[in-house]
């Protein structure tokens, strides 16, 4: 029998999704929101936003060195059969250190502290939840937003542009690396162009990026971690699953905030 | 009037996903009382204390503080109000990634104005108070159960609170400790006055501390009374409950339970009426254990408490009743003994406390000084047994005065 009811079952269901979506991302934004506005209440915690400091960017140094210095070697490679082709290997030098400062270092450093930060975060965090720490934390007057997240924040803030800083550098050695002492183009060329090809803007551009995924990558991470017990999952369950969620969410939100943030920067 | 209580739930309901877990809760804590909750396993007694600590919200009713409704109040006045608080999770809580000081340092140092030497002086205390020596630097996940109790319960008292809140305070400890945790609530709370709300299972040992019981059941409050009152009370449910709980010995001492005890100085009484049976009880107590307590930790008036019960046995026959009458109180029931012949038992007793070394139950070598006191009393067919029993009380003098050097 056909009726109105079936005819407004699947409006119904696409408009319940919208609203949890909607709900959801003010929560989220809410949630950065706070944590931000936090780390600056006296007394600032500068000992737990140095630990994350350390957690975050430190440990993450060896890691963003090793696929930065691959990355610039294959560019390199890839610059040089590509180029040779026009006879203008002397290219190479602006080509690496472009692709380099305004694309890969920023988001390539923010996917693996996504891989190696963000996942440890997001499962702490919820471990921290289920095992009612966070509860505990609460009966103690202690704000967990401000003891747990804003210290992450603020640590990201200050890693994510230094490590994007040092893959950039690496990066351009790499793409030296493979271009000159491998292929034979002339290392002063090379330098020089990528010298004289990057601006000023290129750079802030480039930290603009990394600012901002720092602000996607931590929240998102954090978010999924603290708001575990909300989910239909209990237990270690519910623990993997928001790791699997914040590691997955914050790649693909930083790929499209890079595309978002390029259409503007350019 | 009097004054409203200091907690008060009033019709408080709860719905947690398809369990209606409080189904109009009604519960009046008193100031400087302890109450406690029992219940059955999944009866909703963690998720009753949450609500009054503020972790989780009514859906219908009303939480009253000192006969403000907490819904009603401003948030600096909910930071004071929850700076009175706090609570001893069911599962501990300790922060896995802090060691055992930062975990009970954590509510001092998170305040403002805190002095890093004054929170080292108060967070040592509290952790030798509860008989946790050389696991500063441990973290949690490399202490056993018990110690990670400890350890909660020492995160909890280093605030000095107004109100704690213990989830199953005792759940997994030895019977010492049990029973040194809970004299240690209620040495706490005489000393300091707090405001206790444990739920627990340890019946009948939670009624020697508690003076008020409530039993939630389907989501009510079953029964409210005084720990005598829901002994006696008329409800069968209620009283099954207890009495499947009971075991007949005390876990620690392994002397009579108090329920035992009871029973005996009944049917004792009831032979003196009708058969001129003589009988005699003496109520022997430790003295001022929290002297003991805050020398040797609370651990030590525990070990010695079942040792002179140790003693009280091996020198009464096998028609004697000896129970465990309130936490540091045993009472020893002497059929067909008149006050002459109880009276040298107890001088029996103390001429073998003298030959034996008391104190080797105490590992540490400190020096405390503790008295045993009875009270001997002949009953008569006239009296009742609470005349009687008070007049124990009253008859109570030393009888025996220990050292350790």
């Amino acid at each position: 029998m056909f009726s109105l009811v079936t005819l407004k079952t699947p409006v119904a269901a696409i408009g319940r999704e919208v609203l949890g979506f909607t709900r959801n991302l003010g929560r989220l934004f809410l949630f950065f929101a706070r944590g931000f506005l936090l780390i600056f209440q006296p007394p600032i915690q500068f000992d737990k936003i140095r630990q994350q400091i350390f957690f975050i960017g430190m440990k993450s140094v060896f890691v963003i060195c090793l696929t930065a210095a691959f990355t610039g070697m294959v560019l390199g490679l890839q610059g040089y059969y590509a180029l040779v082709k026009y006879g203008s290997t002397a290219a190479l030098g602006s080509a690496v250190a472009l692709s380099l400062v305004r694309e890969m270092g920023p988001v390539l450093t923010a996917v693996m502290v996504i891989a190696r930060a963000g996942s440890a975060m997001a499962a702490e965090i919820g471990i921290m939840r289920i095992s009612e720490q966070i509860d505990a934390l609460k009966t103690m007057d202690v704000n967990p937003l401000r003891y747990l997240i804003s210290p992450r924040i603020a640590a990201a803030l200050v890693c994510f542009p230094l490590l994007t800083a040092i893959f950039d550098v690496v990066g351009l050695f790499g793409g030296y690396l493979s271009g000159s002492a491998l292929l034979g183009v002339n290392p002063a060329f090379y330098f020089s162009r990528a010298q004289s090809s990057v601006e000023t803007g290129d750079i802030i551009g480039g930290f603009i990026k990394a600012l901002v995924f720092a602000v996607v990558t931590v929240t998102i991470c954090c978010y999924q971690g603290y708001y575990t017990h909300t989910r239909a999952e209990f237990g270690a369950k519910g623990v993997s699953i928001s790791t699997t969620s914040a590691v997955v969410i914050s790649c693909v939100l930083v790929l499209l905030t890079d595309y978002v943030l390029t259409t503007f920067l350019l | 009037m009097s004054a409203p209580p200091l907690i008060q739930l009033q019709d408080v309901v709860k719905t947690l996903g398809a369990n209606r877990v409080l189904d109009g809760v009604n519960l009046s804590i008193h100031r400087g009382e302890i109450t406690a909750i029992i219940g059955k396993s999944g009866s909703g007694k963690s998720v009753l204390l949450k609500h009054i600590i503020g972790l989780l919200e009514p859906d219908e009713g009303s939480i009253l503080f000192e006969g403000r409704r907490r819904a009603a109040m401003s948030p600096p006045e909910k930071k004071a109000l929850r700076q009175k608080f706090s609570y001893v999770f069911q599962e501990t809580a300790l922060f896995d990634f802090l060691t055992v000081v930062e975990n009970v340092a954590l509510p001092l140092a998170e305040r403002k104005h805190a002095v890093p030497a004054e929170i080292q002086r108060r967070v040592r205390d509290k952790l030798s108070q509860l008989d946790l020596y050389d696991v500063d630097h441990k973290y949690p996940a490399q202490l056993s159960g018990g110690m990670k109790k400890r350890v909660a319960l020492a995160r909890a008292l280093v605030t000095e609170p107004d109100i704690v809140l213990f989830d199953e305070p005792t759940t997994g400890l030895d019977p010492i400790r049990k029973n040194a945790v809970h004299s240690m609530i209620s040495d706490y709370q005489r000393r300091f006055g707090f405001t206790g709300v444990v739920v627990s299972h340890e019946i009948p040992d939670i009624f020697f501390i508690a003076q008020r019981v409530a039993m939630i059941d389907g989501g009510r409050i079953r029964f409210e009374g005084t720990p005598e009152d829901i002994q006696q009370a008329p409800d069968s449910e209620v009283r099954n409950f207890i009495e499947g709980l009971e075991s007949p010995r005390d876990p620690m001492t392994g002397i009579a339970s108090h329920s035992i005890g009871q029973q005996h100085l009944r049917r004792e009484m009831s032979r003196l009426q009708r058969h001129r049976k003589p009988f005699s009880i003496v109520l022997m107590a430790m003295d001022h254990p929290e002297n003991i307590d805050r020398i040797a930790g609370h651990m030590a008036s525990q070990k010695l408490l079942k040792r002179f019960a140790d003693h009280v046995i091996q020198n009464s026959y096998l028609t004697d009743t000896c129970f465990r009458y309130a936490i540091n109180k045993i009472m020893v029931l002497l059929p067909d003994t008149d006050e002459g012949q109880a009276h040298s038992f107890c001088r029996k007793i103390s001429r073998t406390l003298r030959q034996s070394a008391l104190f080797d139950a105490l590992d540490k070598s400190r020096h405390v000084g503790y008295t045993l006191s009875a009270g001997v009393v002949q009953a008569r067919p006239d009296s009742g047994l609470e005349e009687l029993i008070a007049a124990a009380e009253k008859e109570q003098a030393v009888f025996y005065e220990g050292r350790k050097e």
